[in-house]
This record gives structure tokens, C-alpha cells and sequence, in this order.
């Protein structure tokens, strides 16, 4: 490394990726991750602040200067340890989570350069240890107390890998076929490979203790009242994520052929659909529009194309505007997507037989910053044009599932049916009940909710601790 | 069509699966199951639905809820053997385990909520048409056992396809059967039954609830908006996952867009677009989704299935 000079130490060492033509016909991963080498390369790049500002950028404050410190003294089990006190989905997050806005967004590298590449070095180590066996530490001593956890999405599982450690007994309610939440039904497995890397890290909470039940839709097949006046859980943690898809309630939105996101990614991701072998159908489409242009619209594009199909993103406002990751949309520009942008649907196009065939939309521009902080999109006069499709997903994010609150008695939510819980300690209306993740923000990231699901666990045991 | 169940039960190791604990025929491809499903059977309520999902690879299948013993912590299922899944899942036999059994899902009858002297000046029919008759019987039974009594008409296209009689006569106080070929009871739908109760025979209804397939609800709904007649139908479009995540089962009723999972699946039968709601039921089923489908399929491992 001595023979690299100052202007390539300024410079993150670049990760190898599938070829963009190949990957676009395929659901294989899309990012290689790094070789020892490699990892071990950029890893030296880390100049071991005395004050991390990386931690503070990340939601679980994982020992960053730490795991790497590891990494460049060839120990990468020593550096699992480190991360795993921190966090139970390091192969997850080294994959999915918004790097560039969190921990390497605030690395002193990135001043004058490129920051470290801290999050394709914690995937790195995280698949060292899967390869490896490693598994995380058991608890040490269990204090037998009862705590339930509802969903084994991002929030649940930390949540609930938390309480672990600590000693608690802890059950998981999930109310599909599979544990995961958005893990295994919305990220599609050519970002996230479901078999190795999210069934791994599942099993690595498992191995902690946590139990987890499939096919229990609480508020339905249970109340949480049952939960802990029949089967003795001293604690709930509700992490139920923000299930319920938006649509835009423009005409012929009930047309055949138009999906929300949700449903074609559930269809493809927790189905399989795209595997013949699995009995789940899925309408691709031949040419599809994905309306919206959060990660989840770059999903169900990105799934449409590796389809067959010829794809467009529209989304009403600029590229500057796009709330996906940078990533993600330079991924999909490579696979060849074509983005429609400040654009908006006004009408979808239904033939005789009730399919969709077209969509009716409007160009738009940019007037004053709204509410937001995004320049509001204004519609511009008579510039509305016919766009040829059979397939419409509706990307336009998702709102919490009420069917939680609505059966909780003296559990508030807001307006928006989020639950109002307290942001450090998960704390709810209800005395024992706390929760976190999209069912308190609305939709939002992987690693928030990991965030919240942990925050709870310390709120849980500081409830517990002192009842 | 016989299709094969090939597919056995390698994912089954860990023993959580849902056990048949009866099976018995109906009628031809019609039969109903008692599954051991302790959680559902605990709190479940006629009018909600449960996902079966066979195995590792089966689709999630909506079946309403025919009945339950809580005693027994099961749950009874009635289908049709029509599709590939239906048709494997009829190949399953007592003992053997579906993986997974997800419920109850979407709200209970609004009958059982009702204000209780309201119920009893009531007077209902329930029209059950086809495999229908299965989500109306508890519906029947529940009434008979809180003391109300009321009529009901089964309907099917002949004297076979009749399920569920003896049983639904042991709860209700008239059970008239209709067939369309006049094979069995009543010569006609189950329209011209209604019609032949309320003109005929000086019969008198508040309330219809109607289940069965889309078209017969349609056609209910508009002969009993004609007779001034409440009507709830229980509504049985495409569906994933049966929790709201998904929306493909949204309806329009009235000028509102509902999910029937966690909506319905009741609701008020004269303001259903059951025109929109049999168009979308058909999306996999109509020419245009069998060809792509087909599509899909010709290729056979198509460049992008991922499993080569």
C-alpha cells in the first residue's frame, strides 16, 4: 500500500459490480463486495479519529473506527464482534443502508476526497463471518422475563436480538409465511439475496434465543390485551412497519394491469414469481411505468426490466428532487431504465377489456420550495401527452397498517394512523406497550427503524427494570 | 385435469405445520377440511377468511371460513378444485400439514356486532350460491345458536353441485334449494327463487346477505335494490397477502376505493362495482393475462427465472 501516492489515498477503492447488460436480465446480486485485499486496502483509509464523527452518523452508533481497526490488523472475526454488539443485520446494512447521508457522509476523508467506504467494508466483514460460521456471542445469563416483539422486519429483529443479549425471553410475531418484513418482501434479491445474507442474519437472531412465530397477524389473530393478560408478556414492542400502499386516485387506477409497488414486489420478492418453480403468477408487462421515485419505485423498475420489460420511472418532480439513494438511481440508469422526469399522470388508459393501455400525463416545472423543502412541481400549460403502456406500478409510498391501533385500546396515533411513541425510549400511550420503525415514522429506511427497534430494547429494559 | 402433487413436504422439518384433521367430499372437486389451526380457531368469527398456503413454493389462497371448534382448536375450509392450487391442495389427506394457515383475516359478519334487539326484528335471507354456501353456513349457525331465526336459499347449477344441505337445514328455520336445470328443489337461480319468496309467497325481508360467485352477487344486488332490500355480499377478489400490504383486492364501493381484506370482506352489495370487480378478478385468468403469462411460461426458464 506504501506504493499508492497521495492522490490515490484520496480515492475509495472501487467495488466490482456485474457488468450492467448481464445483471438487467438477471436477479443475481448486482455488487460484488470487496476481496481481503480490497477490504483491507481501504480499510487503511481510515485515519482512526480520536472523535468518530462516523458514529454519530450512524442510528445504531456502531463502533466504526473500531470494526476497521480490526479489518486492517487481519482480524475480521474480531471486527464481526465489534459490530455484532452494535447491530444484528451487518450484512443487510452494509447492503441497503443510505451510507452517503449517514456515517460516510460526516468521515473526515470525505473533505478532501472520498469518505471511507464504511458501509461496503461492513458487508464485507459480515459475509466473511457468514462464510466463516461466525456466529454472534449467546446471551449469558436469562432472567426468564417474557417480551413479545410484532414483526420480524428491521425493527422487530433488532429490537428483539437487543432484548436477547440482555437476558430476555423474547417471542416474534410475524404475520407472513416468512420472517423479514421489508427485508424479504420489498428489497429485491438482486440488492439483497435472501437465502444467504437476510435468512443468516434471521438465523443469527434466532441463535440469540428469540423465538419467532409465523402466521400471526396481531390485532386479528390476537390483541396485544391477549398478549399480556393471557401469555404473560411483561412488554410489547410493535414494529409493524407501514404496510398500506398509497394510490393516486386518478381515473382508471383499478384498471387490469396496474399494481402498487408493494404488490409487485411482494409477488417477485416473498413469492418468488420470478422463478417458475413457485406457483405465484406475476403480470411483468412489456412496457411499464413505475410512478413515484423513492428506492422502492427503483425496485419495481429495476424487477420490471430484469422481467422483460421496457421500463419508464415518471416522477413529478427533478432528477435533484429523486428521493431514492444516488446508487440506486445510477444503477438503474445503467440497466437502462428511462426516467421520465417532471412528469405527472393525470389519467390512465383503459381498453375495451378493462387492461391498462396507456397513461395520460402532463410535463411539469418547478416553482417555490413547498412545505417540504422540495420545490413544488406546477403542472405547464397544454403539455399533456399519451404514454404507450400495459403496466402501471404505483410507487407513492406507504402508511402504517391500522390494524394494530385500531384494536389496541388507549394507544394513540396520529393523524397519519402512525403510533405516537417516543423517539429515545419507544415509549407509547400504553403502559408496557413501545414501538418503532415505519409504524411509528411512516415509511422510512432499514437502518432508522434498526435504530428505533434498539432505542426500545433499552426503553423495554429500563421499563422492566424498574416495574 | 388431474394435477399432480409432486411436490411433498421437504420443508416441513421443524413440525409447524397445520394439520388435516378431517376431509370429506361435497361434491364433484368440492371439499371441505377441518385444519388444526389453534390461533385462528381461538378467535376467529363467521364472515372472515384464512391464507392456506401449502407448501414452501404454493401460492397464499383466501378460503372463507366455513366453520370452527374452539374445543377442537380447528378451523373448516371449503373449496372448489378448479385452479393448479386448488386442485393440489384436494390431494392433501388427514394427517398431512399445509405450512402455513394465516387468520382470521378481514372484519367478522356485522350481524354478530349488531345491537341485539335490532337483530331480532330482522328479518334475513341468505342466499348461497355454489361453493358459497360454505362462508354462509356459519353465518346461519351463529344465528340459530344466539336465537334468530332465519331463511335461506342454496343455489347451484344442479342437483350435484348442492353442498352443505343437511347441515345448513339443521340451523335454519327454511332451506330452499334452487337448481338452474331444475334438477333438485326450486327450477331456476337463485333470482327467481327471491323473486318467487317475495311475490309468490308473501314472504317478507329486511336484509339479504348474498355469497357466492361475483355474478350472482351482482345480480342479487340488482333485484333486491329493485325490491328495496338491504344486501350484503362478501366479496372474494385476487389476493397476496390478505393483511392490506398489497391492494390487489381493491373494489370500488360507492365512490371509495376498499381493500376487501381489511375492509370487507362484507360489504354493501348495492354499492359494489361488481362490473370493475369481475374484470380484475379475471387478471390472470382472461386471455390477455394467460398470455403473458403463457409468455412466461414458453420460454420455459425464461433469461431471468434465477433458477439455473
Amino acid at each position: 500500500m506504501e506504493d499508492r501516492d497521495r492522490m490515490d489515498i484520496l480515492k475509495k477503492v472501487p467495488v466490482s459490480e456485474q457488468d450492467p447488460k448481464v445483471r438487467a436480465t438477471n436477479f443475481e446480486e448486482v455488487c460484488y463486495g470487496y476481496n481481503i485485499d480490497e477490504a483491507k486496502e481501504e480499510a487503511s483509509r481510515c485515519i482512526q479519529c480520536k472523535n468518530p464523527k462516523c458514529v454519530g452518523g450512524c442510528p445504531v452508533s456502531i463502533d466504526i473506527p473500531g470494526f476497521i481497526q480490526e479489518v486492517v490488523n487481519n482480524d475480521i472475526e474480531e471486527a464481526f464482534k465489534v459490530i455484532s454488539k452494535y447491530s444484528s443485520l451487518p450484512a443487510v446494512c452494509g447492503r441497503v443502508c443510505p451510507q452517503e447521508s449517514q456515517c460516510e457522509e460526516r468521515c473526515i476523508r470525505g473533505i478532501k476526497g472520498d469518505p471511507v467506504s464504511i458501509g461496503k467494508l461492513e458487508r464485507y466483514v459480515a459475509d466473511w463471518a457468514r462464510e466463516h460460521n461466525i456466529t454472534p456471542d449467546k446471551p449469558e445469563k436469562l432472567n426468564g422475563t417474557k417480551v413479545a416483539v410484532i414483526g420480524a422486519g428491521p425493527a422487530g429483529l433488532t429490537c428483539a436480538g437487543d432484548l436477547a443479549k440482555m437476558g430476555y425471553d423474547v417471542t416474534i410475531f410475524e404475520a407472513l409465511h416468512e420472517p423479514g418484513g421489508v427485508l424479504v418482501y420489498g428489497i429485491p434479491e438482486f440488492r439483497l439475496p435472501k437465502d444467504t445474507v437476510v435468512k443468516t442474519e434471521i438465523d443469527n437472531v434466532k441463535s440469540l434465543g428469540v423465538k419467532i412465530e409465523t402466521n400471526v397477524v396481531i390485532g386479528k389473530s390476537m390483541t396485544i390485551d391477549e398478549l399480556m393478560d393471557e401469555e404473560g408478556f411483561e412488554a410489547v414492542f410493535i414494529g409493524s412497519g407501514a404496510g398500506l400502499p398509497k394510490f393516486m386516485g386518478i381515473p382508471g387506477e383499478n384498471a387490469n394491469g396496474v399494481f402498487s409497488a408493494n404488490e409487485y414486489l411482494t409477488r417477485n420478492n416473498l413469492m418468488k414469481a420470478f422463478d417458475n418453480n413457485h406457483d405465484t403468477p406475476i403480470i411483468a408487462g412489456k412496457k411499464v411505468a413505475v410512478v413515484g421515485g423513492g428506492n422502492v419505485a427503483m425496485d419495481a423498475a429495476r424487477t420490471a426490466l430484469r422481467l422483460g420489460a421496457e421500463v419508464y420511472i415518471v416522477y413529478r418532480r427533478g432528477e435533484e428532487e429523486l428521493p431514492a439513494r444516488v446508487e440506486e438511481v445510477h444503477h438503474a440508469k445503467e440497466e437502462g431504465i428511462i426516467f421520465k422526469l417532471l412528469t405527472n399522470p393525470k389519467e390512465i388508459l383503459v381498453n375495451d377489456n378493462g387492461w391498462v393501455c396507456g397513461m395520460r400525463c402532463i410535463e411539469m416545472e418547478l416553482g417555490e420550495p413547498d412545505a417540504s423543502g422540495r420545490r413544488s412541481p406546477i403542472e405547464k400549460k397544454d403539455s399533456e401527452f399519451v404514454l404507450e403502456l400495459d403496466t402501471v406500478i404505483m410507487s407513492l409510498g406507504t402508511s402504517p397498517n391500522p390494524l394494530i391501533s385500531s384494536t389496541t385500546k388507549g394507544l394513540d396515533v396520529n393523524r397519519y394512523k402512525c403510533i405516537i411513541a417516543d423517539e429515545e425510549t419507544g415509549i407509547t400511550s400504553r403502559e408496557g406497550v413501545f414501538a418503532g420503525g415505519d409504524a411509528v415514522t411512516g415509511a422510512a429506511t432499514v437502518i432508522l427503524a434498526m435504530g428505533a427497534g434498539k432505542a426500545a430494547a433499552i426503553g423495554i429494559d429500563n421499563y422492566l427494570k424498574t416495574k | 385435469m388431474q394435477v399432480e402433487k409432486e411436490r411433498g413436504f421437504t420443508d416441513m422439518a421443524g413440525s409447524n405445520g397445520y394439520t388435516i384433521t378431517k376431509k370429506e367430499s361435497l361434491a364433484n372437486s368440492i371439499y371441505l377440511m377441518d385444519v388444526k389451526a389453534p390461533r385462528v380457531s381461538k378467535n376467529c368469527y363467521p364472515g372472515q377468511f384464512v391464507i392456506v398456503k401449502m407448501d414452501e413454493k404454493g401460492e397464499r389462497i383466501p378460503l372463507t371460513i366455513c366453520d370452527y371448534d374452539r374445543e377442537a382448536e380447528t378451523v373448516t375450509i371449503v373449496f372448489q378444485a378448479i385452479g393448479t392450487s386448488t386442485q393440489m391442495m384436494a390431494q392433501y389427506e388427514v394427517g398431512e400439514e399445509f405450512r402455513d394457515f394465516t387468520g382470521p383475516l378481514g372484519h367478522r359478519s356485522e350481524l354478530i356486532d349488531m345491537n341485539r334487539e335490532e337483530l331480532s326484528d330482522l328479518k334475513i335471507l341468505f342466499v348461497a350460491g355454489g361453493v358459497g354456501a360454505a362462508p354462509v353456513y356459519p353465518q346461519v349457525k351463529w344465528m340459530k345458536e344466539n336465537g334468530y331465526e332465519v331463511d335461506v336459499i342454496i343455489g347451484a347449477r344442479n342437483k350435484e353441485l348442492i353442498i352443505l344441505e343437511d347441515r345448513m337445514k339443521e340451523y335454519a328455520k327454511n332451506c330452499y334449494i334452487a337448481t338452474d336445470d331444475g334438477s333438485y328443489g326450486f327450477h331456476g337461480n337463485v333470482n327467481d327463487c327471491i323473486k318467487d319468496l317475495v311475490n309468490n309467497q308473501a314472504k317478507h325481508y329486511d336484509l339479504v346477505v348474498a355469497i357466492g360467485p361475483m355474478i350472482m352477487m351482482k345480480f342479487v344486488s340488482i333485484l333486491t335494490k329493485e325490491l328495496g332490500i338491504k344486501t350484503i355480499v362478501s366479496m372474494n377478489p385476487v389476493m397476496v397477502d390478505g393483511t392490506g400490504m398489497c391492494g390487489a383486492c381493491r373494489l370500488t364501493i360507492g365512490d371509495q376505493v376498499k381493500f376487501a381484506c381489511v375492509d370487507g370482506p362484507e360489504f354493501d352489495g348495492h354499492l359494489v362495482n361488481f362490473d370493475e370487480a369481475m374484470k380484475r378478478v379475471q387478471m390472470y385468468k382472461t386471455e390477455e393475462g394467460k398470455k403473458v403469462l403463457r409468455e412466461k411460461e414458453d420460454t420455459e426458464h425464461h433469461p431471468n427465472c434465477g433458477c439455473h
